[in-house]
């Protein structure tokens, strides 16, 4: 299979590395790296781990426990060598994002409207109403901006084609909580901290006004009963995984941190209690999914959510971001149609590809998945994070049989995808520098615009081979550049 | 500002507080018991800390007899009692990452960082080597933190819950501390009668006056030999002693004001005449109603006023 090595064009790297197969525009960083001695570099990583772990940028795994029984605080492994994407490359992926987050909302709010698109026939109505993340209390709804999806976090991914260059992919959307971009500052932070000198050879653009930009798009979000709209986050609480991130985008913002038990509706407003008595809330930026937002008509049991939130939203008193019900639009099995969105609302050829994908609930393509397990992703369509999955290639033959199993018991449930190539990049191991497998996720806000900030996060998977990225699965972050032209 | 936020706060700064006091007392004792006196004077200055504490019966059900090192133990890294050392230092830091948003950049830093080194050097039996030189870095942790938090928050409503937090708590450790040094010597309180009595005298008082950094003070303030009424006097009543009941109250109360809207509120008539009487009191008439009786009324109503704070202000009660 070809690889693509986004520094290098030629993969295992040439030792000692000549010049000559280093990327234009990574070139400025290869001649910087050569002049380093592994001993400092070696430093460097130490100190990275010891700042990360003084501030706190940690993550929480579920499950783990230390000897104390406390829950366990994991750092999220930072390499020190940046993902680099050069200028021309970012401004294509940047319209084709902006492309595929318009579609996107343009087809929630039909589904929960006049369902356009099912009735041209291009989505069946099954795939749409029966889908787990479907939410009748959404119907007729109207949102402002007919925005649903403020907060996009677009999985993007490449690989190497027959001619050896490498072609971008979109692997998934991610439209409900998409996590990790408190992460993208931190690494930026972490360069600038280490090496200073870096950033004055290059024109790298900065990332540090993302949460201006997210603050905009929450208060442009904000239903029109008031003109100074109050914005908080909403999370689970400090157990959960990414609480850092919650805290973190609050305080950036400046907006209060807010868990369920400090919210209270009263006549189908909703508010906050402090120490001057109540205030109201305008726009909710929640990180809890729409199972628990409201016992009254999700979950009866959550104590994560408000009683009376759904009615109030309903009511246009209050905004909530991502909207209730986005997530029908983030479903594995909602993803092969988003081609035909962006044609169907838009009137536009994709700009980003998708990956083929087949979909084992229609019979021939579960057949051609059934025949070629040992080749293929397999993906469960409502699973996250890297669980639920089979990688073919890398797969033992007693998981191959177990998926086989699952698939003709389900074969609703899941999506098959080729074995893609993931590029990789330079990545500190303990032998040294080596090729390691990485992704890309921006981060898209919509409020009455679109906007981003250059690049996103880049997360590599640390063992040899792996092509799961996720920090729950051991998966690193690199700082990602997108140079300016 | 939200009301669990205010409460987040008052908590870590009232268990870096008590973290602070109990180093201050156990480093006092085990001072002490450096010194040649009887083993049963050491015995009563254990006891005494574990009463200070209201961890006597905890104590004893789970080690038995009181001894020096099972004691120390017990308050500075047994996890499983919510006083000692380790557990105050927990909970400042679970407190401090609940609201970390709300905190400075240093002041979160300062309670991870604590919070990180406290379990290595437990980890490398730091405590265990030199037991004098932990105590300090725990007195010095919590001045770092006080002075960190005064010198980056904002003058707004969360400096104002932290510091009511400190002096609310420093209020009712001094008045523990005191009640228990002199309830046990309660019967020759007016002096000694031997000789050896009164060297004895010297190092009990003067050890309480170091646990709250305050032998010096008292000489500067007093120019005299160390007579116990004079310390209760220090303790309880001057007001430019910073860990006096007087100088911790007038702190509650002036925080109080500033997160109060209503000048009228029955939490801050409570804490202001609590004031106004420590302010007007004299040491000879507490001593003469009784000094344990006094100390146990000022303990219960700093209890009251903890428990108006909150209702008024952490754990409001509307919806």
């Amino acid at each position: 299979m070809q690889q693509f090595d986004e520094m290098y064009t030629a993969v295992p790297y040439a030792q000692p590395s000549g010049s000559a197969a280093v990327r234009p525009h990574y070139q400025v960083f290869a001649d910087w790296l050569a002049c380093q001695d592994a001993g400092a570099m070696a430093r460097r990583r130490e100190e990275a781990e010891m700042v990360f772990r003084r501030v706190g940028i940690t993550f929480a795994v579920y499950g783990d426990k230390d000897e104390d029984g406390a829950g366990v605080e994991r750092l999220i492994p930072f390499d020190l060598v940046p993902r680099i994407i050069s200028a021309q490359e970012w401004a294509m992926m940047e319209r084709g994002l902006v492309q595929r987050v318009t579609a996107l909302n343009r087809f929630v709010h039909d589904v929960y409207h006049q369902q356009e698109i099912i009735k041209a026939g291009l989505v069946p109505r099954e795939q749409v109403e029966r889908n787990a993340q479907f939410r009748s209390q959404m119907m007729g709804v109207e949102v402002p901006n007919q925005v649903y999806s403020h907060i996009s976090g677009i999985d993007i991914v490449r690989a190497a084609n027959a001619r050896g260059q490498g072609d971008y992919y979109v692997l998934e959307d991610n439209l409900r909580v998409p996590s990790g971009v408190s992460y993208m500052l931190e690494d930026r932070k972490m360069m600038m901290r280490l090496f200073p000198e870096l950033f004055s050879a290059h024109q790298v653009a900065p990332v540090a006004h993302y949460p201006d930009l997210l603050l905009e798009t929450l208060r442009q979000s904000s239903p029109a009963t008031t003109a100074e709209p109050t914005v908080v986050v909403l999370t689970p609480g400090m157990h959960n995984s990414a609480y850092f991130e919650h805290a973190f985008l609050a305080q950036q913002m400046g907006v209060e941190l807010v868990e369920g038990q400090d919210l209270f509706t009263r006549d189908n407003f909703v508010y906050m209690r402090t120490t001057r008595g109540p205030r109201r809330v305008d726009v909710i930026y929640r990180r809890v999914d729409d199972d628990y937002l409201d016992p009254r008509v999700f979950r009866s049991n959550s104590t994560l959510g408000c009683a009376g939130l759904i009615e109030a939203y309903r009511a246009g008193h209050v905004s909530i971001c991502n909207a209730v019900g986005t997530g029908v639009a983030d479903d594995k099995s909602i993803y092969p149609y988003v081609p035909s969105m962006i044609e169907f609302y838009l009137g536009e050829k994709p700009i980003l590809n998708n990956v083929p994908t087949y979909q084992c609930r229609k019979a021939e393509d579960l057949a051609y998945t059934l025949a070629h397990l040992d080749e293929l992703v397999v993906k469960e369509v409502h699973g996250a994070g890297g669980y639920g999955m089979l990688v073919g290639p890398a797969a033992s033959r007693a998981e191959i049989e177990a998926f086989r199993q699952a698939l003709l018991a389900r074969p609703d449930s899941y999506i098959a995808q080729p074995t893609l190539s993931l590029s990789s990049s330079p990545t500190y191991v303990d032998s040294g520098l080596a090729p390691r497998h990485i992704d890309l996720r921006p981060y898209v806000l919509c409020g009455k615009t679109v906007q981003m900030v250059p690049g996103g996060l880049t997360r590599v998977a640390l063992k040899e081979g792996s092509l799961v990225v996720n920090s729950s699965q051991g998966g690193g972050t690199k700082d990602t550049w997108v140079l300016e032209a | 500002m939200l009301s669990r936020t205010a409460d987040h706060l008052f908590w870590m700064s009232r268990y870096t507080e008590r973290a602070e006091n109990t180093a201050r007392m156990l480093d006092v004792n085990y001072q002490t018991s450096l010194l040649p006196q009887s083993a049963e004077v050491a015995q009563l200055g254990w006891e005494g800390l574990l009463s200070i504490s209201e961890l006597l019966g905890a104590y004893q059900y789970q080690h038995g007899a009181v001894t020096a090192r099972a004691v120390l133990d017990f308050m500075v890294k047994d996890e499983g009692n919510p006083s000692s050392i380790v557990s105050c230092l927990n909970a400042a830091r679970e407190n401090a990452r609940a609201v970390r948003g709300t905190l400075t950049t240093e002041v979160w830093e300062t309670h991870n960082q604590t919070w990180l080194e406290v379990h290595r050097m437990l980890r490398a039996g730091d405590f265990e080597r030199e037991p004098a030189q932990f105590f300090e870095w725990v007195k010095f942790r919590s001045h770092l933190s006080r002075g960190v938090t005064l010198g980056t928050m904002l003058m707004d409503e969360a400096l104002y819950f932290m510091r009511l937090g400190t002096f609310l708590e420093r209020a009712d450790n001094t008045a523990r501390l005191v009640d228990v040094k002199f309830h046990a010597l309660e019967t020759d309180f007016y002096g000694a009668a031997s000789a050896r009595d009164q060297e004895y005298d010297f190092y009990h008082w003067s050890a309480i006056l170091r646990s709250v950094s305050g032998f010096e003070i008292y000489r500067k303030v007093y120019r005299d030999v160390i007579r116990p009424e004079r310390v209760a006097d220090l303790l309880i009543l001057r007001a430019d002693m910073p860990r006096s009941l007087h100088a911790s109250v007038n702190e509650v109360v002036n925080n109080l004001g500033k997160v109060s809207d209503d000048p009228r509120s029955e939490t801050l008539r409570r804490a202001g005449k609590l004031r106004a009487e420590l302010q007007f009191g004299r040491i000879d008439e507490i001593l003469a109603t009784g000094l344990h009786a006094y100390l146990t009324q000022f303990l219960d109503r700093i209890n009251d006023l903890g428990s108006h704070i909150s209702s008024d202000f952490l754990q409001p009660s509307y919806a």
